[in-house]
């Protein structure tokens, strides 16, 4: 499928954390290479407890970024040495389909 | 007297919460009504400001700076007592030197209701109290340290939305003056309660979600809580006599210093302080503070600005 459709494999980063550090986030991406990103509202449970979204202070947000494997693994690492220790955050790797590569 | 209605949907917001009830206002209302809340507020303090500005104000506005940098400096050593770390007494003692908008918004309904005069600059004061507390914290956790980023701080401090909504009323307000404002005057007058009973719904929701959190903090926190406002609206009412406000602006002053805030500073101290424990500063200041200031609190600070006025000049 992928090769006729011309479509090539790219790491998409996935990071959920605290909305409070959405500024502070765009800035360390652009730092370190992302060709762009995505962020949305979420909601979830996790090993802080609840994070409703009901109101500013105890919102979510999840920042995609879409890139090659070498900055993809470099975010990832920024944001353990980072974040991980004080602020509720995950982060993870997974592989996409993209076309048009050279956004990418 | 009835009960104000106005705290009656507070407590209506608490007692849904506490019995776990589906009830929740979107939070594009809730931001909305806290926008229009603070826009009302700066807006008419803007009018009046015009009309009776004067230099005394300086001075005042000085006083009311060191308020804010006095009130953590009391806080911080009672946390340190109560054994709490160092940086969560520091991030505790920075909410709790910083005010409440919400609170401010309710005493303001209270004077109105009361007819007691107080100062339209009181608005003013709401920012300038705002930002020393989480200056001080800071330096209270860190001492003068590199590591803390003070530029990305301070812009967000002040341009964050609560100050920059007052400031940009007052602003329009002073511009336009008293004729032009006339026709946006109702978010004031017949708007303003309708509103803040709604916001205060909510806060009464949100309160109630983090005294269920409460039970994790344990009793040291519960008693800061408790004392706290009395310490502060103490202050309040000293430096409202002192630099002669009205009974009704001492009493508002009085219960800026007893307010703890729950929106600028828990972002500020997340960003400054990240290993300080956010929800137990959130559940202090949400969980008791907050409730304490609008069912108990405020009217006893009039009570004891009037006595206090009223006895120093007879």
């Amino acid at each position: 499928m992928s090769e006729h459709s011309g479509a090539a494999t790219r790491t998409l980063v996935t990071i959920i954390c605290e909305a409070v550090l959405e500024s502070r986030l765009l800035k360390d991406l652009d730092a370190l290479g992302a060709p762009g990103w995505t962020i949305s509202e979420a909601r979830g449970s996790g090993s802080r407890g609840v994070r409703a979204s009901d109101w500013d202070n105890n919102s979510n947000i999840r920042v995609e970024v879409v890139c090659g494997r070498p900055v993809a693994e470099k975010i990832m690492q920024y944001m353990q040495v980072h974040y991980y220790a004080d602020f509720a955050m995950i982060c993870f790797l997974s592989d996409v389909e993209v076309l048009r590569l050279h956004k990418f | 007297m009835g009960w104000d209605p106005v705290v009656l949907f507070f407590i209506f917001g608490l007692v849904a919460g506490l019995l776990r009830s589906e009830l929740k206002l979107p939070p594009a209302l809730y931001e909305t009504l806290s926008i229009l809340l603070l826009l009302a507020i700066g807006l008419h303090g803007g009018v009046e400001l015009a009309a009776q500005a004067s230099p005394a104000l300086l001075w005042q506005m000085l006083a009311v700076l060191l308020m804010g940098v006095a009130l953590p400096l009391i806080a911080f050593p009672l946390l340190r007592i109560l054994r709490f770390g160092r940086i969560d007494s520091a991030s505790i003692a920075a909410h709790y030197g910083s005010v409440s908008a919400g609170t401010f918004a309710v005493v303001v309904a209270y004077m109105v209701t009361e007819e007691v005069f107080f100062e339209s600059y009181m608005p003013l004061f709401v920012a300038i109290l705002e930002i020393p507390a989480i200056i001080v914290g800071i330096i209270l956790a860190r001492g003068l340290s590199k590591q803390t980023h003070w530029g990305e701080l301070g812009r967000e401090i002040l341009l964050g939305k609560s100050i920059m909504l007052l400031l940009g009323g007052l602003v329009i307000g002073v511009l336009a003056g008293k004729e032009a404002v006339a026709p946006l005057e109702p978010l004031y007058t017949s708007m303003f309660p309708p509103v803040l009973a709604l916001f205060l719904l909510e806060m009464g929701l949100i309160a109630s979600r983090q005294m269920s959190a409460l039970r994790s903090v344990g009793l040291r926190l519960v008693f800061f809580a408790l004392l706290m406002p009395w310490l502060g609206a103490g202050v309040g009412l000293m430096v409202g006599a002192g630099i002669g406000l009205s009974i009704g602006g001492t009493a508002m002053l009085a219960t800026l210093g007893a307010s703890a805030s729950y929106i600028a500073v828990p972002a500020a101290m997340r960003l400054a302080l990240p290993e300080a424990n956010p929800s137990l500063s959130l559940a202090a200041s949400l969980g008791i503070t907050f409730p304490f200031n609008i069912l108990i609190g405020i009217p006893l600070y009039l009570q004891a600005a009037q006595w206090l006025l009223t006895g120093a000049s007879s």
